[in-house]
C-alpha cells in the first residue's frame, strides 16, 4: 500500500533531474491546497487549545482571562470526576470494540458461505451502521429500552426481567449496547473483506490433504484474518473513543456522572460550565493520551498493509 | 421473509443434484448457515424496521404493553413532522453535505494524484499527517473553533459547518482517492507519456475513466458522514444553520418524547443515508478503512 507505483515514479525522477526545483513545485502544487487547508483547520485549533489551557478563563465573565501556568492541569489531575470519565471512556471503547468485533467475526463467517438471499442479509446487516447516530440513540432510549413500552423488555418478560429500567439502572451498558449495534456492521465488513481475499486454492488444497475444517480455520484463516481484525479494532477505537452522540441523547452522562465519557465531560465543562481554561487542559490531556495510542495504531495500519505480511 | 427463506433453502439444494451429491454435507450445512444468517440479519435490522413500523402508528398504538404488529397505518405522524418545519433543517443538511463534499473532492483529487501517480517526496509523511488528523479528538478542538466562529461572527452560519465537514472528510477522501489512483494501469500511463500526450489529456483520457467510480464512491462516503454529523452542528448552530440531527433533538424537547412521532422524524432524518449506503455498499469497506481494503 505504501509502494507508490515504482516504474512510473522512477521514470519521472530520471527525467525531472535537469530542472529539479521547478519540477518539484509542479509536483507539489496539486497537493498544497488540501495540505494547507487541513493544517489551518485542524492544527491551529489545537495550538490555541494549548494556549487556552494555560489561562484562567470563564466565558460568562468577559475579561476574566489571565495566565495561570499549569494550574488548570493540576486541577484536572486532582479532579476525581475527570478520572471517572476517563475510566468510563476506556470501558466503553474497549467493551464496544471487542464485543462488536467478536459478533462481527461471527457474522462475517456466515456471510462468507453461500446461501439463498445472502446479498439481502448483508444489506440488512450493514443498515445499523448507516442510521444517523442521534436517531439510533433515540430509538434505543425509547421504543427499544423503555422500561414499560420498550420491545426489549417485552421480549425478556417471560424470563422475569419485568419493567427493568435499562437507561437509569445500567446506563453505561445501555450506551454500550447501542454502540455495539451500530459498529458491529463495520467490523463485519472488514473481516468479510479479509475472508474473501483469502486464496481459495490453498484452503481447498488443505481440504484435499485431509485437514479438518476447524484445523483449516485455526491454521490458515485466523492468521490471514489477523491484520484485518487489527485494522478493525484500531479504526473502531479511533471512532468510538470520541463517542458523543449516544451519551448526549440517551443518558446525558447520568445518572450523576455514571455514564459520562471524556468527550461528554469536556463538552459539559466548556459549554455548560463555561470553563474554557479547564476544558482546554482536559482536551490537551486527552490529545496526549490519544497520541500515545495513535502512534502505535498508525504503525500497525501501515506495516500490516504495506505488503510485508508475516506468516503468523 | 423468514418463511420464504426457510422453504426456499431445500429447493436450492435439490436444484443442483450433481454437485449436491458430491458434497451433500456441505450443502446441508449451508442451509443451516442460511437460516441462522437470515435470523441474525433480521435481528440486527429489527430496530430500524421497528422505527419504520412505529412511525405509521398513532401514539395510542405505540404505547402498549404488548407491542402491536397488526394495526391500521396512519400518516398522522409524518404530517406532524413536516408541519413542524423540518424543511429548513433539511435544506441546511443538504447544503452542508453537498457543498462540503464538492470541496472535499476538489481538494482531495489533485492531492491524491500528487501522492500516487506523480508522487512528491515525503509522500509517506504527508499521508501520515492526513490520517493523524482523524485520530485527534474533536472535543479538544471545539473550544477554539467555537471562539473563533464567535469572533468572526460565523456562529450559526452554514458555511462554518461546510468548512469543518470538509476538513473532517478530507483525510478519508485523500486516502480513498489515492487507492483508486494506484489502480490506474502503469502501462497505460507510460504509453500516454511515450506518445507525448500533454498532462491534461493523460488525466482526462487515461486516468479519469479508471478513477471516476472512485470519485462517486468517495462522494457517497463523505456525504454519509457529513449528513450524520452532530457534534459540530449542535455546538455551533442555533436557529439559522441547524441541521437535521439538531432538528431531531429540538423536536423531542419541544414536542416531548412521543414514540410514534419521534419514529417518524427519525425515519425522515435517516432514510437518505440508508438509501445512499445501500447503493454504495460495495465501496463502504474501502472508505471506512481509508482505502486500506479494496
Amino acid at each position: 500500500m505504501t509502494a507508490i507505483a515504482p516504474p512510473v515514479a522512477s521514470a519521472q525522477r530520471v527525467r525531472a533531474r535537469p530542472d529539479r526545483g521547478r519540477q518539484g513545485w509542479v509536483r507539489r502544487a496539486p497537493l498544497l491546497p488540501a495540505l494547507v487547508f487541513t493544517i489551518i483547520v485542524t492544527q491551529l485549533p489545537f495550538l490555541l487549545t494549548l494556549w487556552y489551557s494555560l489561562q484562567s478563563w470563564s466565558l460568562v465573565r468577559p475579561g476574566s482571562e489571565h495566565f495561570v501556568g499549569f494550574a488548570n492541569y493540576v486541577a484536572v489531575f486532582q479532579d476525581s470526576q475527570f478520572w471517572t470519565a476517563a475510566l468510563n471512556t476506556v470501558i466503553l471503547t474497549v467493551g464496544a470494540v471487542l464485543i462488536a468485533m467478536l459478533i462481527g467475526i461471527g457474522l462475517a463467517l456466515i456471510l462468507d458461505r453461500k446461501f439463498l438471499g445472502r446479498g439481502i442479509v448483508r444489506t440488512l446487516l450493514i443498515t445499523p451502521f448507516l442510521v444517523m447516530p442521534v436517531a439510533a440513540a433515540l430509538l434505543w432510549k425509547t421504543t427499544l429500552l423503555d422500561p414499560t413500552f420498550g420491545i426489549v423488555n417485552w421480549v425478556l418478560r417471560p424470563f422475569g426481567i419485568g419493567h427493568f429500567d435499562w437507561i437509569s439502572q445500567v446506563p453505561l451498558l445501555s450506551v454500550m449496547i447501542e454502540m455495539i449495534w451500530q459498529w458491529t456492521p463495520f467490523m463485519m465488513l472488514l473481516v468479510l473483506a479479509g475472508l474473501q481475499s483469502q486464496p481459495k486454492d490453498i484452503v481447498e488444497a488443505a481440504g484435499v490433504d485431509g485437514a479438518r475444517p476447524l484445523q483449516i480455520f485455526r491454521e490458515l484463516t485466523v492468521p490471514h484474518l489477523r491484520r484485518y481484525i487489527e485494522l478493525g479494532v484500531v479504526l473502531g477505537a479511533i471512532y468510538l473513543i470520541n463517542e458523543f452522540d449516544a451519551i448526549y441523547m440517551m443518558t446525558q452522562g447520568g445518572p450523576g456522572i455514571s455514564s459520562t465519557n471524556l468527550p461528554f465531560y469536556i463538552y459539559q465543562r466548556a459549554f455548560l460550565g463555561f470553563e474554557v481554561g479547564q476544558a482546554a487542559a482536559m482536551g490537551v490531556v486527552v490529545v496526549v493520551m490519544t497520541i500515545i495510542v495513535a502512534t502505535f495504531a498508525l504503525r500497525l495500519i501501515f506495516t500490516s498493509f504495506s505488503g510485508t505480511e508475516q506468516a503468523a | 421473509m423468514m418463511a420464504r427463506s426457510i422453504t426456499a433453502e431445500p429447493e436450492l439444494t435439490t436444484a443442483a443434484p450433481g454437485r449436491a451429491a458430491v458434497r451433500p454435507k456441505r450443502r446441508r450445512n449451508n442451509t443451516w448457515v442460511g437460516i441462522i444468517g437470515w435470523l441474525l440479519g433480521i435481528l440486527f435490522f429489527f430496530p430500524v424496521l421497528w422505527m419504520v413500523i412505529t412511525s405509521f402508528k398513532t401514539e395510542a398504538q405505540a404505547y402498549t404493553n404488548t407491542p402491536q404488529f397488526v394495526f391500521t397505518p396512519t400518516l398522522e405522524q409524518y404530517k406532524t413532522v413536516f408541519a413542524s418545519g423540518i424543511w429548513p433543517y433539511f435544506a441546511n443538511s443538504a447544503f452542508a453535505t453537498i457543498v462540503s463534499t464538492i470541496f472535499v473532492l476538489l481538494l482531495a483529487t489533485p492531492c491524491a494524484f500528487a501522492l500516487s501517480l506523480r508522487p512528491v517526496k515525503k509522500t509517506r509523511d504527508v499521508l501520515f499527517f492526513f490520517i493523524s488528523t482523524k485520530m485527534l479528538p474533536i472535543v479538544a478542538a471545539i473550544i477554539p473553533i467555537y471562539i473563533a466562529a464567535r469572533n468572526l461572527h460565523m456562529l450559526d452560519n452554514i458555511f462554518t459547518l461546510v468548512i469543518l465537514y470538509t476538513a473532517m472528510n478530507l483525510p478519508i477522501a485523500v486516502w480513498m482517492m489515492r487507492s483508486f489512483f494506484l489502480e490506474v494501469p502503469g502501462e497505460l500511463l507510460e504509453a500516454a507519456e511515450m506518445d507525448g500526450a500533454p498532462l491534461r489529456r493523460t488525466v482526462t483520457e487515461v486516468i479519469l475513466p479508471v478513477v471516476a467510480p472512485g470519485l462517486a464512491a468517495t462522494a457517497l462516503i463523505c456525504s454519509i458522514f457529513a449528513w450524520n454529523e452532530f457534534f459540530f452542528a449542535v455546538n455551533l448552530t442555533a436557529t439559522q444553520a441547524a441541521t437535521v440531527p439538531v432538528f431531531l433533538v429540538g423536536f423531542i424537547s419541544s414536542e416531548g418524547l412521543y414514540f410514534a412521532q419521534l419514529c417518524a422524524a427519525a425515519t425522515v432524518a435517516t432514510l437518505p443515508v440508508i438509501l445512499a449506503g445501500w447503493i454504495a455498499q460495495r465501496q463502504l469497506v474501502r472508505g471506512l478503512s481509508f482505502g486500506a481494503i479494496k
